[in-house]
């Protein structure tokens, strides 16, 4: 039975944890993320969720590794700082297997920064962000509705691989409010039983143990390998990506989240004045849909990265068109958010300068 | 060496609790972890709550708890044991959940944690194992080493100008009314051991009735990072740390005994 709802991108994230069946949240508020932890104070505990705000995002973050460990469904959420000070629980959780979701609502940085949207903590996010050989994997919702649906997909994502999921979305998804229907959670078939969790010892098995201590270089490097080769796994299989008007398209847009709104919207100006112009929308930042990016750059002659930060992405992009067509950027940064008409003009921009290497190349020819 | 020895004709007298594994101790010869670990797991054996029990283990020499202690358990990073130990009981709060930390873990990076869990009442049980000093990174200075105690980073004596104050965070917590049951043992004689087990039946009880947070310190030594030989140390423990540390409870059943006012007062 699904419902249909108006609600901020916060609350739909909080709601659908609640739905996905998740039993507890370990938090502290920090803008502009509290709804989070309002909404699950109220509607989470009144439905059977732990719900605890709790001293620091360093505590919250080794509430969640504990309970995590004891096999519960957990989550927690922040914005920058406090994902920031989450940093050192999350290298343990990724290397003791912890399924867990982490939501990182990313304000404008660095320092204490603004509490404006952002998405400056692409690096941070996607790169591993602790210490050690480590990868979350992140989905960026771009909607109130994927804020919701990307829970349920999360969880059962995190179960799957014992891996922690982060959801990277920013200040402005988190506060919008949006029709959003939530569907009735059906846990996806492949969530595995957790047989290694502390629950307490029966005689009639060995004790369980979460760590992430192997002191001998050999076993730390077996455990090393089974990771790599389980987000090889990941790689392989979960990979998403959304393409808008990519066929025919001579200029490729690439932007995720927010920015991936702004640029749907470049798309349909761009193309109204005749101009052929795509968007690919990376849904998993971790893992990164560089094949895609090859296929398409056979058919493009360039691409713009949008983002709201420094230019981040744009590294995966290079990596992914691999010096096929050049590659530009376009970002905005401390929680400024781009405009459509300026996106397009930076897009005009680059047909133009396309046009004049044609009348270059015939001037040679 | 069973083998070898004949026992067929002995009496046995003592014996390993089950609940601590076959692997052999780490420790250093006359450290107090290893009697602090036999009596937690005889404890444990006793109440018969090994399949209900969870532990926690620290960052600090006894990072290897889970070795020893034959019942699920978690490693925590360095500090965090406390906030592990909270989520774990949280989402399991019939279970018995436990936490083990030396005075580094709980008393320098993890007082935040520690604190809270205790001031959110928390139904746990934190065993403290103050030895003054960092035992796993060499013997560097703790929050606990006491004034004049020389360490790897106080060569000349700790001094309170510079380094401040040996840190009470027993007495502390034991203000706190999230905390039922607060008590300072050792482990360093065969009566001071009766006590300190003793203490741990009452603090699992404690859990059981879900009364709240309990904490066990234990005034312990560490030959190696004194460089002291066993003996030795426990006599300058007795002479030195009891002193500033002193054995005997500080809160019991929810109320602060009386030696408590005199004691913070005095130090
Ligand atoms: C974040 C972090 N900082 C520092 C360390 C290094 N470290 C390991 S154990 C320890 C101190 C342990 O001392 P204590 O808690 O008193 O336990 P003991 O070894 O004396 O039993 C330190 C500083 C670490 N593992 N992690
Ligand atoms: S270094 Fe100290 S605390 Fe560590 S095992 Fe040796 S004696 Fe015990």
């Amino acid at each position: 039975m699904s419902e249909t709802r108006l609600m901020k991108g916060n609350e739909a994230l909080a709601e659908a944890a609640i739905r996905a069946g998740c039993k507890g949240y370990f938090g502290y508020p920090i803008t502009p993320q509290s709804e989070v932890v309002e909404y699950l104070a109220e509607e989470g505990r009144q439905r059977g969720m732990v719900v605890m705000q709790v001293e620091s995002e360093l505590a919250a973050i080794n509430m969640v590794y504990g309970a995590a460990g004891a096999g519960a469904r957990v989550m927690t959420s922040s914005s920058s700082p406090g994902i920031s000070l989450m940093q050192e629980g999350l290298s343990y959780i990724a290397c003791a297997e912890l399924p867990c979701l982490i939501v990182n609502v990313n304000r404008g940085g660095p320092g204490l920064g603004t509490i404006q949207p952002s998405q400056g903590d692409y690096f941070q996010a996607t790169k591993g962000g602790g210490h050690g050989d480590y990868h979350l994997i992140v989905l960026a919702p771009a909607s109130v509705q994927e804020m919701a649906d990307f829970v349920y997909d999360g969880f059962d994502i995190a179960d799957k691989y014992r891996n922690p999921v982060m959801i990277l979305a920013d200040g402005a998804l988190g506060q919008m409010m949006e029709k959003v229907v939530f569907k009735e959670y059906t846990p996806a078939e492949h969530i595995p039983p957790k047989p290694w969790a502390t629950v307490g010892k029966p005689p009639t098995r060995e004790r369980n143990i979460i760590t992430s201590l192997f002191i001998q270089p050999e076993k730390m490097e077996t455990i090393n390998i089974g990771l790599q080769a389980k987000y090889q796994r990941v790689r392989e299989n979960e990979i998403r990506y959304e393409l808008v008007e990519a066929d025919d398209a001579e200029v490729l847009l690439v932007a995720y989240g927010l920015s991936s709104r702004i640029c749907k919207k470049v798309v349909e100006l761009a193309r109204q004045q005749g101009l052929p112009v795509g968007l690919l929308r990376p849904i998993t930042l971790y893992p990164y849909p560089y094949e895609i990016l090859q296929e398409l750059s056979e058919r493009i002659s360039s691409v713009l990265v949008v983002e709201m930060n420094s230019g981040q992405m744009v590294e995966d992009v290079r990596l992914g068109i691999n010096g096929k067509v050049p590659v530009g950027f376009y970002g905005r940064m401390g929680g400024v958010i781009p405009s459509a008409e300026e996106v397009l003009h930076k897009v005009i921009e680059m047909f133009d300068r396309v046009e004049l290497k044609h009348v270059e190349e015939e001037y040679h020819a | 060496m069973p083998e070898t020895f004949p026992l067929d004709h002995l009496e046995c007298v003592w014996e390993k609790p089950d609940t601590l594994t076959e692997t052999r101790f780490h420790y250093c010869p006359g450290c107090g972890h290893g009697v602090v670990h036999k009596i937690l797991m005889e404890a444990v054996k006793e109440l018969g709550i090994q399949g209900d029990t969870i532990g926690v283990a620290p960052v600090g020499c006894s990072v290897f708890a889970y070795h020893y202690m034959d019942v699920d358990m978690q490693e925590a990073a360095h500090g965090r044991a406390a906030a592990v130990a909270t989520g774990i009981k949280r989402v399991l709060p019939e279970k018995y959940v436990y936490s083990y930390q030396g005075d580094g873990d709980l008393a320098a990076i993890g007082t935040a944690e520690t604190i809270h869990a205790a001031n959110r009442g928390e139904n746990i049980l934190v065993i403290f194992i103050n030895n003054a000093i960092y035992g796993m990174t060499g013997g560097q200075m703790a929050p606990t080493s006491i004034i004049g105690m020389k360490t790897s980073t106080t060569p000349e004596g700790r001094e309170i100008a510079t380094q401040g104050f040996p840190f009470k965070i027993t007495e502390l917590i034991a203000m706190l009314p999230g905390a039922y049951y607060v008590t300072r043992q050792s482990v360093h004689t065969p009566n001071a051991v009766r006590s300190f087990k003793k203490a741990v039946l009452k603090a699992f009880q404690a859990q059981k009735e879900k009364r709240g947070y309990c904490l066990i310190e234990v005034v312990s030594n560490c030959p190696s990072g004194w460089k002291l030989t066993p003996v030795d140390a426990n006599k300058w423990m007795e002479e030195n740390m009891f002193p500033v540390y002193p054995i005997g409870d500080l809160k019991v059943e929810g109320k602060l005994g009386e030696r408590m006012f005199t004691q913070v007062t005095k130090n």
